[in-house]
């Protein structure tokens, strides 16, 4: 239960995160900052961005992209320098490469495999009608417990 | 004593319901009708020992029975009456409780009013409903015990989780397990058809309200779970896409779907094992839910029970129950033989898109909640799935929902004519494209994204419109007004519930596109202007609360001079469970919300604020709410109250139409 209560402290404390102090003088630099940082995430803490999170090292990562995008990285830079320390783990938005493109192409792949059944079993049945395999008097009270009306 | 008598009466409670699934499956099987009128009383006795044991626990709870160990881990003398009771689902044990008791509450529900039913297939799905009693009850009896004793009772318990000490989320819980465990329902009854070996339109009728009743329940409780993040959490967020809302997303998802195609099985007798197995899916869904949360294999903000025997019981209740059926499904879904035929442009069809779409996106929502188990496992890669994931993956599905919905309202059964459906709809997709392109214009640069939202929406609504329209037919106004009147509520809870679907719609796509932060250092007394508003911190101030301190700010906001409202966000401090909170003040509107948070001190004075202007928030949840309403008058509809059991009584005469 301590635990628990220090995970949560951890997780979902709520005086909030982007501090007064931090926020950059340039709108534009700022803007991208809070962008990146919507995508990054906050390692100490369960599936909460480094933007939103109140964990130290979140602050500690929102002043380090920052830093970088004052010093004139792009935002390719800022995310190449996080990972190069971090791993892809920071990463919220899981990268289009390798296993991961399995994942972006679950999706898509469920889709048209979907759709593709469907398309044949409706093909199928439009031509096919199957004989009524219930007996007189199951219809008769089947009937009844639908009370059909049309 | 009484805490004995409800340990005991849990006990009773597990061979009540180890009766429950042995007798009538054995009567059923054997035709012996004996034994299957055994299931009625067992389910009976059963939830009336489970009520007994909830009703002790709650007691004990109210009364601060720190003998007892839950209580102590849980509660304390000074927490307001309401998180005492709300207390007892606010943790493990105690939920556990609460989800078996609601499961024996369904089985009682079936037993009662189970009459019209054919005998072996009651029998059975009571049956199948005591298995998964046993396993549920067994679970909280040699697991989970709520009813252990402390040998020496402390002074005074540990305190709730002051997170959880919140309106909003005192009620979260038993709304979402009316909705995980109704679904166990569904599933009860095509385990039963499999076993039968027959799909029917009365069994579509059945469990049709089941469904219905589970997918209201559950689109109630993830409504109050999202509102109480977004007033709670600090910063408005409302969808986190967390591993544990997820999991109650994908039953919402499975339900969604389930109850559209049972409509199918009930009307054309098509699409009956693809209903089925959504049946077993959804139910699948909300073990594998309950797995994620109390496993805490994907550990997220709420896993409360990070235990792992209890996670390997869950997850062998979730493979036994889930893959057993799976098992019979492949083994018996042959058999399912479809009478309806039907053209490829026609209501049928387009319930099928539905249903691929829906199971699609849930199927979406799977991959990327365990992808970052299967990649760290598979693949040795240690990644993050996140929100940005989800918004792109998730999002085209529900805009194709949305863009194909109405259209699949208007068609007719077994055979459209295309050129008719255009005709119907015309009026109602040009006015969309207007309002999106109003929109365009309206709002100056910023994304796509609130005139696509608003183009949907207005294609929902004003769609549903156009379909009432079609049904009220022709003639004068009163005799159209009387055929609207006249029209079954099923078809109303339709209309609503699509209704609904396009406000959400909406409020998320303006509140993502349109909000408007800001984050400064405000004096006492200071002004600063946020928007159209002007803000005031008046001041801060220290109270004391039951069971915890506050700093309490007192800001007044005007708009071109004139008072809007005075918010006093705060920041608590619980020290029994040594946690702060905050408790952000939202002036709530139609058209926006005002969002004002309270922050730490500063060094050189003045107090950090962040102010939100959150435009069209509340329609987030308001078209939830007409969602469940939507689903609210489907039930209500005289059918589901006959096939439910009304039809014992003598049957008026209907004349014809």
């Amino acid at each position: 239960m301590r635990r628990l209560a220090l995970i949560l402290a951890l997780v979902a404390a709520p005086a909030f995160a982007v501090q007064p102090d931090e926020i950059l003088d340039d709108p534009a630099l700022e803007a991208r900052a809070r962008d990146l940082s919507e995508g990054l995430r906050c390692l100490v803490c369960r599936n909460e961005n480094i933007d939103n999170s109140n964990a130290d090292l979140a602050r500690d990562l929102r002043l380090a992209v920052r830093e970088r995008l004052v010093a004139g990285d792009s935002d390719e830079e800022v995310i190449a320098y996080l990972t190069d320390r971090y791993g892809e783990y920071i990463l919220l938005n899981p990268t289009l490469t390798g296993s991961n493109l399995i994942l972006w192409l679950a999706g898509p792949a469920m889709l048209l495999l979907g759709a593709g059944i469907a398309v044949v079993a409706t093909r199928r049945r439009a031509q096919a009608a199957p004989p009524d395999d219930l007996d007189p008097e199951e219809r008769a009270r089947l009937d009844a417990i639908l009370d059909r009306r049309d | 004593m009484l805490i004995e008598f409800a340990h005991f009466a849990l006990i009773l409670a597990l061979v009540m319901a180890a009766l429950q699934c042995v007798l009538p499956l054995v009567g059923a099987w054997k035709g012996w009708r004996g034994y299957m009128e055994a299931a009625a009383p067992a389910a009976t006795s059963q939830f009336l020992l489970l009520s007994f044991a909830f009703a002790v626990l709650t007691w004990a709870f109210v009364t601060s029975d720190f003998s007892l160990r839950l209580v102590t881990l849980n509660s304390h003398t000074a927490k307001p009456m309401i998180y005492k009771i709300a207390g007892v689902w606010g943790n493990h044990e105690g939920s556990m409780l609460l989800w078996c008791l609601i499961l024996a509450l369904y089985a009682a529900l079936a037993a009662w009013f189970g009459g019209n039913l054919r005998e072996t297939t009651r029998a059975r799905v009571l049956g199948v409903q005591g298995a998964i009693s046993v396993a549920f009850v067994s679970f909280l009896v040699f697991t989970s015990n709520p009813f252990e004793r402390l040998a020496v009772p402390p002074m005074n318990g540990e305190d709730l989780n002051p997170l959880l000490q919140d309106p909003g989320l005192a009620f979260h819980p038993p709304f979402l397990y009316l909705g995980y465990v109704g679904l166990s329902m569904a599933f009860s009854f095509a385990v039963a058809a499999l076993i039968e070996g027959r799909v029917d339109a009365a069994w579509g009728r059945w469990v049709r309200p089941w469904t219905l009743a589970a997918w209201l329940f559950l689109t109630i409780g993830i409504a109050l779970g999202s509102w109480w993040a977004y007033y709670e959490l600090g910063w408005g967020g409302f969808w986190f896409w967390d591993p544990v809302e997820n999991a109650s997303f994908m039953p919402w998802l499975i339900a969604a779907a389930l109850l559209h195609s049972a409509i199918v099985v009930e009307k054309r007798e098509a699409l009956k094992a693809w209903t089925i197995l959504l049946a077993i899916l959804a139910f699948g869904f909300s073990l594998i839910g309950a797995f994620i949360v109390r496993s805490g294999v994907l550990t997220s903000v709420h896993a409360f029970a990070t235990d792992p025997e209890r996670g390997v019981y869950l997850l062998a209740i979730t493979g036994v129950f889930t893959g057993g059926a799976l098992t019979l499904y492949a083994a018996r879904a042959g058999g399912m033989q479809a009478k309806g035929v039907f053209g490829l442009a026609s209501r049928e069809t387009a319930l099928v898109a539905n249903n691929v779409l829906l199971a699609v996106s849930c199927f979406v929502v799977f991959v990327g909640t365990v992808w970052p188990l299967i990649a760290e496992m598979a693949f040795d890669r240690k990644l993050s799935v996140g929100a940005p994931f989800f918004n792109a993956a998730f999002t085209p599905f529900m805009v194709a929902l949305a863009a194909l919905l109405p259209i699949g309202a208007v068609m007719p059964w077994k055979r459209a004519r295309p050129g008719r459906v255009v005709g119907e709809l015309w009026g109602a997709l040009v006015l969309s494209i207007a309002l999106g392109a109003f929109v365009w214009v309206m709002q100056t640069g910023g994304s796509i994204l609130a005139p696509v939202g608003a183009v949907l929406a207005a294609w929902l609504v004003l769609g549903t419109i156009a379909d009432l329209r079609l049904r009220a037919g022709r003639g004068d106004l009163s005799s159209r007004v009387m055929r609207l009147v006249r029209l079954p509520r099923a078809d109303w809870g339709k209309a609503v519930a699509h209704a609904g679907f396009g406000v959400t719609i909406f409020g998320i796509a303006a509140l993502t596109a349109w909000q408007v932060e800001d984050i400064r250092v405000a004096q006492e007394g200071e002004t600063f202007t946020v928007g159209p508003y002007d803000l005031t911190l008046q001041g801060v101030r220290q109270l004391d609360g039951p069971n915890y301190v506050t700093t309490l700010g007192t800001i007044d906001i005007t708009r071109n001079g004139r008072a809007v409202a005075t918010l006093e966000p705060e920041k608590r401090f619980y020290p029994v469970a040594q946690m702060p909170t905050t408790e952000a003040a939202i002036d709530n509107g139609v058209l926006r919300d005002l969002y004002v948070v309270i922050g730490d001190p500063q060094d050189n004075g003045g107090w950090a604020v962040r102010t939100y202007i959150k435009p069209f928030a509340n329609w987030i949840w308001a078209g939830a709410i007409i969602m469940a309403l939507g689903g609210v008058l489907s039930l209500s509809d005289r059918r589901h109250r006959v096939a439910a059991g009304a039809a014992k009584a003598p049957r008026r005469a209907v004349p014809a139409e």
